[in-house]
């Protein structure tokens, strides 16, 4: 297919639209857009951040989710306890693939859910007395705990507990920050306020408590990273390259992360922002508090990694922009066989994107570094300060959608007839049964790292596996097939 | 009355943040920018006005102010 003119793609956003009644129809209108470069802001063609409307099938999360599972979870030297009934942290258990290293249920509890398991009688007579022996038994079972979190779920803000008080109580009885987070689910139009709850409390919990003591011995090239979640490793592979570099990576938040590291990044000289949407509230409070700048980059794709060493270096003396040009000449005939490998077979294909966070920008650049385009994009729980972002990395008339829902996404792929879709677990089964190529985009599909130069080997590897894969050719069953085609079908196998 | 953080961009400019709202706008002018006041009524690139009692000295960016509506 050629490429869609703006009409064209306002023609298909129309007609997928059609079946809705007028009022939905309106309101979905809102959030589907085809991308113009020249409007220098979002608002201006696409909604976002808004409730989703009731009755069509949505894949956004609940704050609980982006508090608990994004920013506090992978935090591995810290309890985090899912306050309330037993569900919400046993079926989000450890999905999230945040690697780290320690000795689980020893001093680091990333995988171990945690939870106040609310009973009848606790949302009766409030849960408050619970809490505090369970953070007792915590501490006596794991005395390696640096710290725990107290996460909210739904029924502790409908009963009104006060855990904030017993958070302090136990931050003083045990000498570890107890950090309590209101982070109930129905706070918010998606996991998107859960993300801002969680900064809010790391910054009114966390954040401040080294202010004064001037015993870590800082350098002028501490950085920390940020907005990274170590998903299948990602946060080393970037790591490394900064590291290289000749910089010193302070802290990971969170991915990999400790309480300590958490509290040492007021005294960084840069904050690297990764997923900008999940983080960008502490470090503008950082910038303003501490007077830390702050810069996002992208690690996706040897075109972007280089343009964001370059970017980070220039912040820094020119010792480290040399080292910078160094890092990426080392790498350099590394990621061009990747590409010479994989770009004839992937060349030309389509991608369509559906993820959250920062993705479905970050990403377009690896996938253009092996020749493929990418047709359409959206996010889950964006505002519009993503979208002006977006707007720059995307093509022109290219598809946009926010909190797409089930309906409209599998339209747009029966019409665009991508040759790839990268997108949640919940929309994995239902396109490899259409017959179309799938990644699963929120945890690499159990694959990964794809960050930095050695994520970029993976990542052109998984995407071959995928598009490539024979089974697409196999899509139809064989009694049902004519004459010609299981003969091209042999001839292929 | 939102809470208006205003940090400098790499490129000099001001950028105007209000986070209740998700609006990230460059500021386009001024009304009194000197060596001892800023403040005044502030345009931004898309046509919005805001209004701040002048402040001196000029405070020191990034910072959080407090932002009535001109219009």
């Amino acid at each position: 297919m050629a490429k869609m003119t703006q009409e064209e793609t306002q023609a298909l956003i129309q007609e997928v639209l059609e079946v809705y009644p007028e009022k939905a129809k309106k309101d979905r209108a809102k959030h589907l857009a085809a991308n113009d470069q020249s409007v220098e802001q979002s608002k201006k063609c696409i909604t976002s951040n808004r409730k989703s409307q009731p009755g069509v099938m949505t894949v956004r999360g609940c704050a609980y989710a982006g508090s608990r599972g994004v920013v506090w979870g992978p935090v591995k030297d810290m309890v985090h306890i899912s306050h309330g009934p037993v569900g919400c942290g046993q079926y989000s258990r450890a999905g999230r693939r945040n690697y780290y290293v320690g000795h689980t249920g020893v001093d680091t509890f990333g995988t171990m859910n945690f939870t106040s398991d609310f009973q009848e009688k606790d949302i009766v007579f409030g849960g408050d007395k619970k809490l505090d022996k369970l953070i007792d038994e915590i501490n006596e079972l794991f005395p390696l705990v640096k710290g725990i979190s107290v996460q909210s779920e739904c029924p502790i803000g409908l009963i009104g507990d006060d855990i904030e008080a017993v958070s302090k109580k136990k931050t003083k009885e045990l000498e570890k920050p107890v950090v309590p987070v209101r982070c109930e689910g129905f706070r918010g139009v998606s996991q998107s306020l859960g993300h801002h709850i969680a900064n809010d409390a790391l910054r009114d919990w966390v954040l401040s408590n080294r202010d004064g003591d001037n015993s870590f011995e800082s350098t002028p090239y501490d950085v920390a990273i940020l907005g990274d979640y170590n998903i299948g490793g990602d946060a080393w592979s970037s790591r490394i390259l900064l590291e290289e570099m000749g910089l010193r990576v302070v802290a990971m938040w969170s991915g990999d992360g400790t309480l300590p590291e958490m509290e040492l990044t007021s005294k960084v000289k840069l904050n690297l922002v990764h997923c900008y949407r999940s983080i960008n509230y502490i470090t503008r409070h950082m910038e303003e508090k501490y007077g830390i700048p702050w810069m996002e980059y992208n690690l996706f794709g040897p075109t972007k990694i280089a343009e964001s060493l370059r970017a980070i270096a220039a912040r820094f003396d020119e010792t480290i922009q040399a080292n910078a040009e160094k890092v990426i000449a080392k790498y350099q005939a590394e990621y061009e066989a990747v590409v010479a490998k994989y770009k004839p077979r992937l060349e030309g294909k389509k991608v369509m994107l559906y993820v959250g966070g920062l993705r479905p920008r970050h990403i377009i650049g690896a996938y253009e570094d092996l020749g493929m385009e990418v047709v359409g994009t959206g996010y889950e729980f964006a505002h519009n300060d993503d979208y002006d972002r977006t707007m720059k990395e995307m093509g022109n008339a290219t598809l946009l959608y926010d909190d797409v829902t089930g309906y409209e996404l599998e339209e747009f792929v029966k019409r665009l007839k991508p040759d790839l879709i990268g997108s949640g677990i919940k929309e994995k089964y239902v396109f490899q049964k259409m017959g179309v190529p799938f990644r699963q985009m929120h945890s690499w599909d159990y694959s990964g790292p794809y960050h930095g130069y050695d994520g970029f080997a993976i990542f052109a590897r998984d995407m071959d596996m995928t598009i490539n894969n024979p089974c697409w050719n196999r899509m139809q069953a064989p009694w049902l097939q004519s004459s010609e085609s299981s003969a091209a079908q042999q001839a292929a196998a | 009355m939102p809470n208006v953080m205003i940090r400098r961009r790499d490129d000099g400019n001001l950028l105007f943040y209000v986070a209740k709202k998700d609006m990230e706008e460059t500021i386009a002018s001024v009304e009194t920018d000197t060596a001892d006041t800023w403040g005044g009524e502030v345009a931004l690139t898309d046509g919005s006005r805001w209004y701040i009692d002048p402040i001196s000295p000029p405070p020191s960016f990034p910072t959080t102010l407090r932002f009535k509506r001109a219009d």
